[in-house]
């Protein structure tokens, strides 16, 4: 059996920001199944946010106030607080470890507008922030080279837990298919996001519930699972993101009839309102005749820009544009649709990081989540651009930081590792000894297709019972579906597999806690319940795990100095 | 109709790779990638490559496509069609795995000796430390880097010589020894200048052609180059080589190839000029052209460029 007193599972922001945390001292483990300078977090390009007021004075107040009402005041505001009061620190922290940031001509890091935020707070390094950060902390890691043990391209099967304590993960190595048992006095989760359940998405082929469903399988509750991130910017058909960069830089949003249309959503913010009221903007312009030759798309137009500034500030972008479409946004405007971007649910923590069981806030003891795949709540209903790089790098910190107090104290547990390897084992077995004809590529794309059309940026119950029952059908044909590969070496078709039977039950998830919340708040947006509902809903979603089915329960919101008045921009 | 002819290896099975070929219909812009993923879900699971962000950021999809280290993700497949045929390949100078999939261990070991990380002139201080935009510029384009190991996989003189820091490692050397807030340069371009390091480079550029990104890595050399003789770091035989390129060209306007080795090892270090012997050799066995023997005329830019930054 493998021994570490940490491992950490995942090696984004989050998940390199809580090892360098824990290595001082401590025998830690990153395990990652693509290598760490892989994970999505690179994808991210905007930027992070926190209100150093570098060229227009910012406060922590103001931060905190932007966040709280762009998450539709679903956010826990003592967990608010901290995190934006900890930013411009963390911001600093990374430039010290080297991060490189575009900077003012006086030499401090720049800043620019995003959307949601009402003052220049998007730290960002060109167009490649996540990037910049991701190798950043990387570097780190090889500079604690002996400290920080890797496991590159290890695969995370199941968490091993005892009543209410977590003893250590079931794992197997990708390249030999070898399963393994890692003992650790503390685990922490940073798996990232779980896009990959919808069709249209900006999200890496990796981002697949994996850790989420881990945790869930293991009796924990998963929060606020119904609020899924719409970015108002995917490239048509494919989902790859044009960062709202595009619109902070003084993209305009085109509909059919060449209209900017935001004028009518939101005319004090235009482009530059919040994500949600974006995308479902767009989406009522397509979806009422207006888009791009009656089609599901509409423009993103940077022309007017000029070749220098896009160039300078948004060269990725010219590029993306240049090789996923052919298309030159200098000199033409891209079709654009929104696009899965973000989990705003995830497992319960608190603001430490530790991972939390039940509406009363009790933790699982040596169990610690963050970024993306947690949900502290910071984000509430709907997370604002660059304040999730943020939450990845203040809350993988936290952590990691209770993470390490917690190791110091405590000790390995006893495990069954013949039993817990035979479960995983068992699996692999049942998976290979699958004889249908039926290639997962259709059961994913169906489900793909559905989460898109029915649990997208428009929901209904209607819409939603569909969705829950067409899911269902595709978990039973899952089992038994066409299996070409039997072999242990690298074999890429066995872990898709995996996966996709974890975003089939993430996707259920999803869809039964939207139904399950008859109004309409931040990402969550249902036709039938248009408005938001205070009284009845003002609370977060827990389900867990039920005998027969899902259990949704509900835990109130931490509410603090502002009160939750309409959401206008 | 298509045909990707597929170099298949998958030792479980067979000790030798061999060429498999799948017959698919390009959707209109699709990419290698997106082809690549159609025929593992359509037509055979077993399929091996790596692959996650789909958008040229994460680094995984570098394979050979038509002979030439490529980013899957980032072409569209259509314009690859050559003779109704998409060759793909492992990545070169690293040991397949399984079909596409390589291990990557010497290429990030390489990155590990390059002291890839800041080592700062003091303590932090409060807030961020200043550079300035033209400062940050220094750094831009090597900070790109995605490390898709496309460089490292034609890189003709990793082909010869394992002991190679190789493109992709030195690129991210250039990141730290271009960084106003760095302090070890002098030490860098030392460690740089030693056997293995950027003289080793014959300037054949391949890995620029190669590079994704605007990271270009023998941009990257030519810089580290440049700061090593501006620090004075003469005492090896690349930097000789270079300031007996400058000399020559100094005095007669043009090379002298046929003394340009003796002269960069040094006239009586007889051991450095025996150990030219087997690269040259080992070169020429590949069908490559020796380093040194052979210099063209591009190079004399070079000397011109390295020249100019000395002011000389
Ligand atoms: C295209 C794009 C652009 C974005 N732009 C911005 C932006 O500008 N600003 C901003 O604030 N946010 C942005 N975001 C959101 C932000 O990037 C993510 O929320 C954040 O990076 C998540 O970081 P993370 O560390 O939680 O997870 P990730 O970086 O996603 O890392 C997840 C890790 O978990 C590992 N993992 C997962 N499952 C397993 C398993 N079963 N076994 C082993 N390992 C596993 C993966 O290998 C990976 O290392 C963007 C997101 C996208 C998709
Ligand atoms: S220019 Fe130098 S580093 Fe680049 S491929 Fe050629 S020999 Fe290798
Ligand atoms: S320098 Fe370019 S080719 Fe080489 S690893 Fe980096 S991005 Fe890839
Ligand atoms: S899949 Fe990430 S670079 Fe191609």
């Amino acid at each position: 059996m493998i021994k570490h007193d940490v491992v950490i599972v995942g090696s984004g922001l989050a998940g390199m920001r809580a090892a360098l945390e824990t290595c001082k001292g401590l025998d830690v483990a990153i395990l990652t199944k693509v290598y760490p300078t892989r994970s999505h977090s690179g994808a991210a390009q905007g930027g992070i946010a926190a209100s150093l007021g570098s060229t227009e004075s910012d406060s922590w107040e103001e931060h905190m106030y932007d966040t709280v009402k762009g998450g539709d005041f679903l956010s826990d505001q003592d967990a608010v607080e901290e995190y934006v009061k900890a930013a411009p620190k963390v911001i600093y922290e990374l430039e010290h470890l080297g991060c490189i940031f575009s900077r003012t001509p006086d030499g401090k890091i720049a800043q620019r507008h995003f959307g949601g935020h009402s003052k220049p707070r998007a730290c960002f390094a060109a167009d490649r922030t996540g990037h910049a950060i991701l190798h950043a902390l990387h570097e780190q890691i090889l500079k604690e080279g002996k400290s920080v043990k890797i496991y590159s391209e290890w695969f995370m099967h199941s968490l091993i837990t005892e009543g209410n304590k977590c003893k250590g993960v079931v794992v197997s190595d990708i390249q030999t298919g070898a399963v393994e048992v890692i003992q650790a006095k503390s685990v922490i989760f940073c798996t990232g996001g779980y896009g990959r359940v919808c069709k249209i998405t900006s999200n890496a082929f990796a981002s697949t519930a994996d850790g989420v469903m881990a945790a869930f399988n293991a009796g924990i509750p998963l929060e606020d699972a119904e609020f899924v991130q719409f970015h108002p910017s995917g490239l048509y058909r494919q989902g790859i993101l044009f960062s709202e960069a595009a619109r902070s830089e003084g993209g305009y949003l085109v509909n059919g009839k060449g209209e900017r249309f935001m004028e009518k959503y939101a005319p004090s913010r235009m482009e530059l309102a919040p994500r949600d009221i974006v995308s479902r903007a767009e989406q009522s312009e397509i979806d009422e005749g207006r888009g791009i030759d009656g089609k599901d798309y509409i423009y993103l137009d940077l022309r007017h820009l000029g070749e220098k500034k896009i160039n300078e500030r948004l060269p990725q972008i010219r590029q993306l544009g240049l090789d996923f479409i052919g298309v030159d946004c200098v000199t033409d405007p891209l079709p654009i649709q929104p696009t899965a971007h973000y989990s705003m649910g995830g497992i319960p923590t608190n603001k430490f990081g530790q991972v939390i069981i039940d509406d009363q806030g009790t933790p699982m003891e040596g169990f610690f989540a963050a970024g993306e795949c947690a949900c502290v709540s910071v984000h509430g209903a709907n997370r604002l651009g660059t304040n999730s790089l943020l939450e990845a790098v203040v809350f993988g910190q936290r952590a990691g930081k209770a993470a390490f107090e917690y190791t110091q104290k405590a000790s390995f547990e006893n495990i069954n590792e013949g039993q817990e390897k035979a479960r995983i084992l068992e699996t692999f077995e049942d998976i290979f000894q699958r004889d249908g004809t039926e290639s997962y590529n259709v059961i994913r794309n169906e489900m793909k297709e559905v989460m898109t059309s029915h649990c997208g940026v428009y929901r209904s119950a209607k819409k939603l019972e569909h969705c829950i029952e067409t899911l269902k059908k595709l978990q039973v044909r899952y089992k038994k579906g066409k299996v070409t590969d039997r072999g242990k070496l690298f074999n890429t078709e066995l872990y898709e597999i995996i996966e996709l039977g974890n975003m089939l039950k993430m996707a259920e998830i999803i869809a039964t806690c939207a139904l399950s919340r008859e109004e309409s708040r931040g990402g969550h947006h249902r036709t039938d319940f248009p408005k938001r509902d205070d009284d009845k809903f003002l609370k977060h979603t827990l389900v867990y795990p039920g005998k027969d089915g899902l259990d949704i329960k509900y835990k109130p919101v931490t509410l603090g100095k502002h009160k939750p008045v309409e959401r206008t921009y | 109709m298509a045909t990707f002819k597929i170099k298949r290896y998958n030792p479980e099975k067979q000790a030798e790779p061999y060429y498999e070929e799948f017959q698919y219909d390009i959707p209109a812009g699709s990419t290698v990638l997106d082809c690549m993923n159609e025929i593992k879900w359509q037509q055979d699971g077993s399929l091996t490559f790596r692959m996650s962000c789909r958008s040229a950021i994460c680094g995984s999809c570098a394979v050979k496509v038509n002979g030439h280290a490529t980013l899957a993700c980032q072409k569209q497949a259509e314009n690859m069609v050559k003779n109704d045929t998409i060759v793909l390949e492992p990545l070169g100078n690293m040991k397949p795995l399984k079909d596409l999939a390589v291990d990557f261990t010497p290429f990030w070991d390489k990155i590990n000796k390059v002291t890839p990380y800041l080592q700062p002139r003091s303590a932090p201080p409060e807030k961020e430390r200043r550079q300035s935009p033209a400062e940050f510029k220094m750094i831009d384009d090597t900070s790109t880097c995605i490390m898709c190991g496309s460089c490292y996989s034609d890189c003709n003189v990793l082909e010869v010589d394992d002991n190679f820091l190789g493109p992709a490692a030195l690129a991210k050397a250039q990141r730290f020894v271009g960084d106003s807030r760095d302090s070890k340069t002098l030490e860098r371009v030392k460690q740089l200048s030693e056997y293995g390091g950027i003289w080793d480079c014959t300037h054949c550029a391949e890995c620029v052609e190669r590079c994704p990104k605007p990271a270009e890595p023998f941009y990257r050399i030519k810089e580290i180059m440049a700061v090593a003789l501006e620090k004075g770091v003469h005492d090896n035989v690349g930097a000789r080589h270079a300031i007996s390129f400058v000399n020559s060209v100094k005095h007669s306007g043009s090379l002298n190839e046929n003394k340009l080795p003796v002269e960069s090892m040094g006239f009586f270090n007889i051991k450095g000029l025996l150990e030219l012997v087997p690269v040259g050799l080992r070169m020429l066995l590949k069908r490559k052209v020796p380093p040194i023997l052979h210099k063209s005329i591009e190079n004399v830019q070079d000397v011109r460029r390295i020249f100019r930054k000395l002011n000389q």
